[in-house]
């Protein structure tokens, strides 16, 4: 069994066995999609836009994949607080290999979770538009979820205790998600609005499940994917070198 | 099997470790002692490569910690003074991980899991999530995973701390038989000096991070005209407390907390 695999392992056995973490991360996007998707979907109707259910279940599903990676990276402010990082680091083991038994922990249970609210959605009338293209769309929101997850990874080897995670809430999880193409479409934005969600990595997650299960895009699909490859590998390769900086 | 020469660790203009110079045979057991926020836990986490010192060199077991981490890191075992499992997962998959970890192979992970926690009495245990293990469990559980790799090397950190007299006898006469049988080199702090006096070879006091004494734990009383190596310790050290500072990192991070703030 590879060191990768352990790690891995490890965070799904935690994430599974927190029944708190399972139901709690499925509490915001179903209040999104009952108050959002029910609540202005008359308006998005009236405006021409159509059926705003169908524009917001991507954006939904990106939430929890979005905030249960950026937490699961997150965990490592919780092992070095509570011991189990001073494991890991004195072990004879690369630190690429911790990093990424770790990130991919982490994806995998965010992936799970936005599976789940996948789910939660079809039930509340999303309908997909291509059966075909649903394995894509998991896909995608796997490449979504190891990028988040390694950019939790990446800003809590930089932080050294639990305060910092409002901080990371606040100004980076928050604004990632409400500054991008999930909740509205970029037609009539201000411009620098427009700029800001073109910037932001959670948009190509966004456009490319919208793309997939919707038809609906912004970029394309290769576009989408080709921007999460890249910046999956520049968080990998950030992540494991801020990891490998750690001491404690 | 451990040589420190000229050590310096600064956090900031705290100087932590301060010129430490001292050799550990191979298979002997060495007794680090001193007061709290003496650097102890500080010279321990340079030797074992998750500190890097600003000044001096150090080998152990022939490995340079700064150039050559991970081969430091196959050849030793570490009990910390801290909690280092995962609460989360029982007895035996905390274990298992840190044998995946050392690339121990698979059945002899198995046999040395099993015979490691029988020796701690965990086996009964060994399904349970470790969240619900007392403070005495949970040590004995960190004593036996520490074991697992066989490592040549074993720093032991406050090994014993929380554990009743009958578990730290036992488990003292399981590490002098380590040490005895197989030639396993003993670092190890403690402050019960009771401990070190009958187990050490030899012991070394730090204090304001400087070594204030070395030799036999018989010489160090000599020296002092004590009777007992806890008086000669407070000879040593003197009778200030200094329970309740915390450590120098730990003032470190306060008073960096503090500028922050500002």
């Amino acid at each position: 069994m590879s060191v990768v695999f352990a790690l891995w392992l490890r965070q799904i056995k935690r994430h599974f066995r927190s029944r708190t973490r399972l139901i709690g991360s499925l509490g915001q996007p179903v209040l999104f999609l009952l108050a959002l998707g029910f609540g202005l979907g008359p308006m998005f109707r009236k405006a021409g836009e159509g059926d705003y259910l169908q524009f917001l279940a991507p954006g939904v599903i990106a939430m929890p994949i979005l905030f249960v990676a950026v937490f699961s990276g997150m965990e490592i402010i919780w092992d070095r607080q509570f011991g189990f990082l001073k494991e890991t680091l004195v072990a004879p083991v690369s630190r690429i290999q911790i990093v990424l038994g770790r990130v991919l922990g982490g994806a995998t249970v965010a992936w799970f979770q936005g599976c789940l609210v996948f789910l939660i959605c079809v039930i509340f009338g999303f309908r997909i538009n291509n059966i075909l293209f649903l394995p894509l769309a998991l896909g995608v929101m796997f490449l979504l979820a190891i990028f988040c997850s390694a950019m939790g990874t990446a800003v809590a080897s930089l932080l050294e205790d639990i305060q910092g995670f409002q901080m990371m809430m606040n100004f980076l999880v928050m604004p990632l998600f409400f500054l991008s193409n999930a909740l509205f479409p970029l037609k009539g934005v201000p411009p620098v609005l427009r700029v800001v969600i073109q910037l932001n990595p959670l948009s190509y997650g966004i456009d490319g499940l919208r793309c997939c299960l919707t038809g609906g895009m912004l970029h394309g699909l290769g576009v989408d994917m080709g921007v999460l490859l890249v910046l999956i590998t520049a968080m990998l390769a950030l992540c494991t070198w801020l990891f490998s900086l750690i001491q404690l | 099997m451990i040589k420190v020469s000229g050590l310096i660790k600064d956090y900031g203009t705290i100087r932590a470790v301060d010129n430490v110079s001292f050799d550990v045979a191979k298979g002997s057991v060495f007794a680090f002692l001193g007061p709290n926020g003496a650097g102890k836990t500080t010279l321990i986490k340079m030797l074992t490569t998750i500190l890097r010192p600003t000044g001096g060199t150090m080998r152990v077991n022939g490995h340079d910690p700064v150039d050559d981490p991970d081969e430091v890191r196959r050849t030793f075992g570490i009990v910390f003074q801290d909690p280092s499992h995962d609460e989360q997962l029982t007895a035996y998959e905390n274990m298992d991980l840190h044998g995946v970890l050392y690339a121990v192979p698979s059945v002899e992970r198995k046999r040395k899991i099993r015979e490691l926690l029988e020796f701690v009495d965990l086996w009964g245990r060994q399904g349970d999530i470790v969240k619900n293990f007392s403070g005495g469990m949970k040590r004995r559980l960190e004593i036996a995973r520490a074991l697992l790799h066989e490592p040549r090397v074993l720093f032991l950190d406050e090994p014993t701390l929380g554990l009743d007299p009958q578990t730290r006898h036992h488990m003292w006469a399981y590490i002098k038989g380590l040490n005895k049988d197989k030639g396993v080199t003993i670092f190890f702090t403690t402050h019960y000096m009771d401990e070190a006096e009958r187990i050490a070879h030899d012991v070394a006091v730090i204090d304001h991070g400087k070594i204030v004494a070395r030799g036999a734990p018989v010489d160090i009383i000599k020296q002092t005209g004590s009777s007992s190596l806890e008086d000669a310790f407070i000879a040593l050290t003197g009778h200030d407390i200094r329970e309740e500072e915390g450590t120098t990192s730990d003032r470190v991070r306060l008073k960096r907390a503090f500028w922050r703030r500002r």
